[in-house]
């Protein structure tokens, strides 16, 4: 037995993938589920309009965090800013009743946001002053229905599945086979084999994506309240993001386990910290920097934004950008190491294929 | 034409994998390569098709349209069948409709897989998947057929066949070149290079390199292996006189090809 022990961990000293996995994983866990995996709710973007606005602002105790106040302004702002996810709550004054508007895609603020009116009620009651009659209003999911949260966010999920893990496979496989040396032999541009790679991919995960979609509106009853095509364009350049990920993976590994290790180590996070569960909000200042450099943050944003809220493509235009830039970078970089291993020849040095083309029949 | 490489050396990092080799690979002509493990065949032929960067010498290929090549590895893809495997390759050739049922038929057929077009490549035996492969190669109909180890862990019949395929290849007027762990698979080749840790430590046909064998060569019939340099051969010894002067008890013999390449390996170390 002693002998299959120093064995065991001497293979394991040199498979530095499995030796990062070993000492990466804990730490990362021990990052999220530490600092990150929140469903408390500290802050809450707040905002008051109507004739007693300043009033009912002065009045506002955390959670509640106002970030602005329109004494002139009426319901139209308010929902214009939760659309936009400037505000989570927005109070509408005047006529005597106060008028609490939420939105319900953000479900733990909400629910936080109805706990603490209630506690401010009864706290009111019991020392006797009188509170103005609250009208509560839920906007986007007024039943607060997790499936309609989860059902955008799951759209994000399945590209990158798609998009990283399976993409890596295919390339991985056919490294693997030997096969890809072929193609680097066969009169097929680099262009061709790359994106005759990455195209079949990018149309399945469409297609995943269409059914998703089709299933969550159709069995959850989710709406879509959007517009498809700023969805679609969202969906679009994220999956070319995942799959620059996927590609760039397929680059670095040998075999599949190897792009499967990676690729675990590339979806894990995103799944944990993109706002897909906990929301980003909650998480702490320090590891809150993580979940905007993952592409997932934003394509959930725009998911959720668009199908429950509307949201045009005015309000998105900055998560688009942002991901046209991720896909930019990661595509190219990928595409470019990718090619360098489809053409090998024409790389800087003596440059054979020019005597080829001069000697070609 | 005539294809091949000029003095060309590959380098990766600091080890010379391949040095200085010059080698030619001319229409109806087989070239083999014959080298042990690790003497730089694979990357020879991979410089050849294009796939390393020289960092000295050159590289004569003809475009890739006119390129057929099979790598060490599998070279099919087994999750398609044999007919799928076909069909890519000619597309990819510009080979489509009837002339790919044609000439698919004309070399299944030749192959003896005509049967199983749709059985899957990783369902074939290991001979069948390298005459498939070969035969994918062919399809276009190139000017240079370049193989790595075609014959490796194949049975001694499958073997057989994929030589007569090539040979037949070759005889329509395409330059061939193969490498060969097998000595013996030499004698099938009108053109033989004897790659030997990257270098080329002798090159024509079959006939010149024995013919070039320096030294005297002679058997010994002993229980212990006789001084000098020599090597057993079945229930004998085979020994090998550099100055051309044979120890007592040493018949003379007349080198065959095999012991050609041994005594080359010896001379290069004498050198090296």
């Amino acid at each position: 037995m002693w002998a299959m022990i120093v064995k065991e961990f001497r293979q394991l000293r040199r498979d530095r993938r499995t030796l990062a996995m070993l000492i990466v994983l804990p730490v990362l866990l021990l990052v999220i589920f530490g600092y990150a995996a929140r469903f408390d709710v500290a802050r809450i973007p707040t905002i008051v309009v109507g004739p007693g606005a300043a009033q009912v602002a002065g009045h506002l105790q955390a959670p509640f965090q106002v970030v602005g106040i329109d004494p002139d302004a009426g319901r139209s702002l308010v929902e214009s800013h939760l659309r936009d996810g400037t505000a989570v709550i927005g109070v509408v004054t005047g006529g005597g009743l106060v008028l609490v508007l939420m939105d319900g895609t953000q479900l733990f603020s909400v629910e936080t946001a109805q706990a603490a009116l209630a506690h401010m009620t009864q706290a009111a009651k019991a020392s006797g002053s009188s509170a103005p009659s609250l009208s509560v209003q839920i906007l986007f999911n007024p039943h607060l229905k997790t499936s309609w949260i989860m059902i955008p966010g799951l759209t994000g999920l399945i590209l990158l599945f798609i998009g990283t893990l399976i993409t890596s496979l295919g390339i991985v496989r056919e490294r693997q086979a030997g096969t890809i040396e072929q193609l680097a032999v066969m009169p097929f541009r680099p262009w061709d084999v790359i994106f005759g790679k990455i195209v079949p991919y990018l149309l399945l995960a469409s297609l995943d994506l269409m059914v998703i979609v089709a299933v969550g509106m159709l069995l959850f009853g989710v709406p879509f309240a959007g517009n498809v095509a700023v969805f679609a364009l969202g969906a679009l350049l994220f999956l070319l993001v995942t799959l620059g990920m996927g590609v760039l993976i397929s680059t670095v590994s040998q075999n599949q386990g190897q792009s499967i290790q990676l690729a675990i180590m590339f979806v894990v996070p995103q799944i944990l910290l993109s706002g897909l569960i906990f929301p980003i909000s909650s998480m702490a200042l320090g590891v809150r920097w993580i979940a905007y450099v993952l592409p997932l943050s934003y394509f959930i944003d725009i998911s959720r934004g668009v199908m429950l809220k509307n949201m045009p493509i005015a309000a998105l235009w900055q998560w688009l950008v942002i991901l046209t830039g991720m896909a930019v970078v990661v595509l190219g970089l990928a595409v470019l190491r990718f090619r360098r291993d489809l053409a090998p020849s024409t790389r800087r040095g003596r440059v054979p294929a020019v005597l080829a083309d001069s000697a070609a029949p | 034409m005539r294809w091949g490489l000029e003095n060309a050396s590959v380098k990766f990092g600091s080890r010379l994998a391949l040095d200085r080799v010059s080698l030619a690979a001319e229409p109806s002509t087989i070239r083999v390569v014959v080298g042990g493990d690790g003497a730089g065949k694979s990357t020879l032929v991979r410089a050849l098709v294009g796939l390393v960067r020289l960092c000295q010498g050159d590289a004569l290929r003809p475009p890739k349209r006119q390129i057929g090549y099979v790598p060490a590895s599998a070279g099919l893809y087994v999750d398609l069948t044999v007919k799928e495997n076909l069909a890519f390759s000619g597309s990819a050739y510009g080979v489509v409709g009837s002339q790919l049922a044609e000439r698919s038929a004309e070399l299944l057929e030749r192959i003896g897989l005509n049967d199983a077009t749709e059985r899957l490549g990783g369902q074939l035996s290991g001979g069948m998947q390298r005459k498939l492969a070969v035969a994918m190669a062919l399809l276009h109909r190139p000017s240079l057929l370049v193989l790595d180890e075609p014959t490796t862990g194949v049975d001694p019949l499958s073997r057989a066949e994929l030589w007569r395929l090539i040979s037949a290849t070759a005889a329509a007027g395409t330059a061939v070149v193969a490498t060969t762990t097998y000595v013996e698979e030499a004698h099938r080749a009108s053109k033989v290079t004897l790659l030997e840790q990257g270098r080329s430590i002798a090159t024509g046909s079959p006939r010149d390199i024995v013919s070039a064998v320096p030294g005297a060569l002679g058997v010994v019939r002993s229980k212990a292996q006789p001084g000098g340099l020599s090597w057993r051969w079945g229930t004998a010894w085979r020994i090998w006189a550099p100055s051309g002067e044979l120890p007592e008890g040493a018949e003379p013999l007349q080198a065959g090809f095999e012991d050609a390449v041994i005594i080359a390996a010896l001379v290069d170390q004498e050198k090296v």
